[in-house]
C-alpha cells in the first residue's frame, strides 16, 4: 500500500515482527516500518476485537498500538527503530507484566 | 385536581433512577426531574463494588438491607438485560480485602468481629486468610500482602453500564426524564407538591428526594431532614489488560472491559476540580505492592468525585410527617443498594408510608439522639 519515496536515505535497520525479520530505514518509526513493510493492520481492538492500523502517526490516536521488546501497549509511532528490536502485534488486551 | 405526575423524583443519579424504576415497573406516572449531564454525580465517579463485609459496623439493620441488596442483584441485572438488552456485567464471585501489614490485618480483624457481635447482625461467612490462603485466588499478590478477608457476598457490576441501561429502562417505562430542572423550591398546596425548577413548575402528588447531597437543602422544604458529610474521592485507571484480577478487591478491581480501577481516598474537600498527586502515589504504591506486575501497566485516566455521604455513613429513607407524600433517600452505596431502592423503597413509595419494620432504622431520626461512630466504612 505504500512506497518508500525516492528521498528517504539512511543505513538499513533490521527489526523482527512477530519473529520475522523486516526491513527498516534508520529514522524510521515502528509504525512507519511497519507499514513500508506491507503490514496493513497492526492490532486487534481490545473489546470487540476488530483489526486496527496506524491513523494519526503523530501520537495522538493510540490505534497503532504494539508490543515492542516484551513491553505492551507502545504507540509505534513514536518510537524509533532500532536494529535488533523485537516487534510484535497486539491481539486484543494487554497482558499484565508484558 | 389533576397532578402531572403521581410522584415526582427529585434527582436522577443512581439512587433516583432506580426508584423511579420501580415506580415506572409498577405502572406509576412518573417524572425525574434532574440537572442533567453536567451535573457532577456520584454515579459517574463511583467505585462499582457490590459490597456486603464490613457494612453497618455501629447500626446493624445496616448489614441486614446490604446483604438483602447483593441477593437481589443478579435478579436486577437479569431484568435489566431483558428489558434493554444491556449486560450491566454484575458479578457475585466474593470479594478480598487486602492487607499489607500485620497491623492492618489486625485492625481488620477486630473490626469486623466487632461487626459480627453486634446484638441483630447479620448471618454471613467471612474467612480470614493468610498469604498463601490468598494467593489461591489470586495468584498474582506479592510478598507484602500478609493476608486478606474474603466474603463470598461480595461482588461488583459495571456501574456506568447500570446507569445507562436503568434510564432506558425509565424511558421505556414512559417515566418523563426532565434535565434542566434543577429543583429550587418545593410547596405543598391542596395536597399536591409544587415543584420551582429552572425550566417551570412541575405538579405531582408525591415527592421523592433523591438528590445526594442536595438533599440536605432540599428536605427541610418538606419537614425533612438529610444531614449530610461528603467527602472526596480519587480513582486511578489503567489501559485494558487481559482479565488477570477474578475477584473484586475493596480498593482494586478488573472491569468486564479489562481496564483495572484503583481506588478510593477518603478527603475532607467537597472540590472535585483538582488531583492531588501524593494520594495517586499512595494508592497507586499500594496497588503495586498487592500486585507488583501492575508497575508496569499505564495509568490512562484519573477522576475525583464527591461521596454522597449522610452524616453518620448510614442510608437515611424517611417519610414527612408535615408534608404527607414527600419522602427523601440518600446515602452512599447507590450501587450496592440499587436493587433494595428498586424492589422494596418504590412499592413502600406507593403505597405513601415506609415499611418501619424494613426501614424504620433509618429514618433521620435518629440524628437527634447522640451520634453513633463508625458507620462510614464504606468498604
Amino acid at each position: 500500500m505504500f512506497r518508500r519515496s525516492a528521498e528517504t536515505t539512511g543505513r538499513t535497520v533490521t527489526i523482527t515482527v512477530d519473529g520475522v525479520r523486516v526491513s527498516a530505514r534508520e529514522g524510521d518509526s515502528v509504525t512507519a516500518a511497519l507499514l513500508a513493510s506491507g503490514l496493513d493492520f497492526t492490532r486487534q481492538t481490545v473489546v470487540s476485537g476488530s483489526a486496527r492500523g496506524p491513523y494519526c502517526m503523530m501520537g495522538v490516536c493510540f490505534d497503532c498500538l504494539v508490543t515492542i521488546d516484551g513491553v505492551g501497549n507502545r504507540q509505534g509511532c513514536m518510537v524509533p527503530v532500532r536494529e535488533g528490536m523485537a516487534v510484535s502485534r497486539q491481539t486484543g488486551k494487554r497482558e499484565i507484566g508484558r | 385536581m389533576r397532578n402531572d405526575y403521581e410522584v415526582a423524583v427529585v434527582g436522577g443519579g443512581l439512587l433516583g433512577s432506580s426508584i423511579a424504576w420501580g415506580l415506572g415497573k409498577l405502572g406509576q406516572r412518573v417524572t425525574v426531574l434532574d440537572e442533567g449531564d453536567i451535573a457532577k454525580r456520584a454515579s459517574r465517579a463511583n467505585f462499582a463494588l457490590v459490597w456486603v463485609q464490613s457494612k453497618g459496623l455501629g447500626m446493624s439493620p445496616y448489614t441486614l438491607w446490604t446483604v438483602r441488596a447483593s441477593e437481589t442483584w443478579s435478579r436486577l441485572a437479569g431484568e435489566m438485560r431483558e428489558q434493554t438488552g444491556l449486560d450491566v456485567a454484575f458479578q457475585r464471585p466474593g470479594g478480598f480485602h487486602l492487607s499489607l501489614s500485620e497491623a492492618e490485618m489486625a485492625g481488620r480483624a477486630a473490626s469486623l468481629d466487632k461487626l459480627k457481635n453486634q446484638p441483630g447482625a447479620a448471618n454471613y461467612s467471612i474467612d480470614f486468610l493468610d498469604h498463601e490462603g490468598v494467593r489461591k485466588s489470586l495468584p498474582g499478590i506479592g510478598p507484602d500482602v500478609v493476608g486478606g478477608s474474603y466474603c463470598p457476598l461480595d461482588g461488583h457490576v459495571n456501574s456506568l453500564r447500570y446507569f445507562r441501561a436503568v434510564h432506558t429502562g425509565l424511558n421505556l417505562f414512559g417515566v418523563d426524564y426532565r434535565p434542566g430542572h434543577a429543583v429550587s423550591a418545593i410547596a405543598q398546596v391542596g395536597g399536591e407538591f409544587r415543584l420551582t425548577t429552572a425550566k417551570g413548575e412541575i405538579r405531582a402528588a408525591k415527592v421523592v428526594l433523591a438528590a445526594g447531597n442536595a438533599n440536605q437543602t432540599l428536605a427541610p422544604m418538606v419537614g425533612l431532614s438529610a444531614p449530610m458529610g461528603p467527602t472526596r474521592g480519587q480513582i486511578l485507571v489503567t489501559e485494558r489488560l487481559k482479565p488477570f484480577l477474578h475477584f473484586p478487591i475493596t480498593t482494586l478491581r478488573q472491569t468486564d472491559e479489562g481496564t483495572v480501577m484503583i481506588g478510593d481516598s477518603r478527603e475532607e474537600l467537597t472540590d472535585d476540580t483538582t488531583m492531588k498527586l501524593p494520594i495517586h502515589a499512595v494508592m497507586a504504591d499500594r496497588a503495586r505492592r498487592m500486585f507488583p506486575l501492575l508497575g508496569s501497566a499505564n495509568i490512562v485516566r484519573t477522576w475525583s468525585g464527591i461521596r454522597v455521604m449522610p452524616r453518620d455513613g448510614f442510608p437515611i429513607y424517611d417519610q414527612s410527617e408535615s408534608h404527607p407524600g414527600a419522602f427523601v433517600a440518600c446515602c452512599h452505596s447507590g450501587v450496592t443498594l440499587a436493587p433494595n431502592h428498586a424492589y422494596d423503597i418504590a412499592p413502600m413509595i406507593v403505597r405513601g408510608a415506609l415499611d418501619g419494620h424494613q426501614v424504620g432504622a433509618f429514618s433521620a431520626r435518629r440524628f437527634a439522639a447522640p451520634a453513633a461512630e463508625g458507620g462510614k466504612s464504606y468498604w
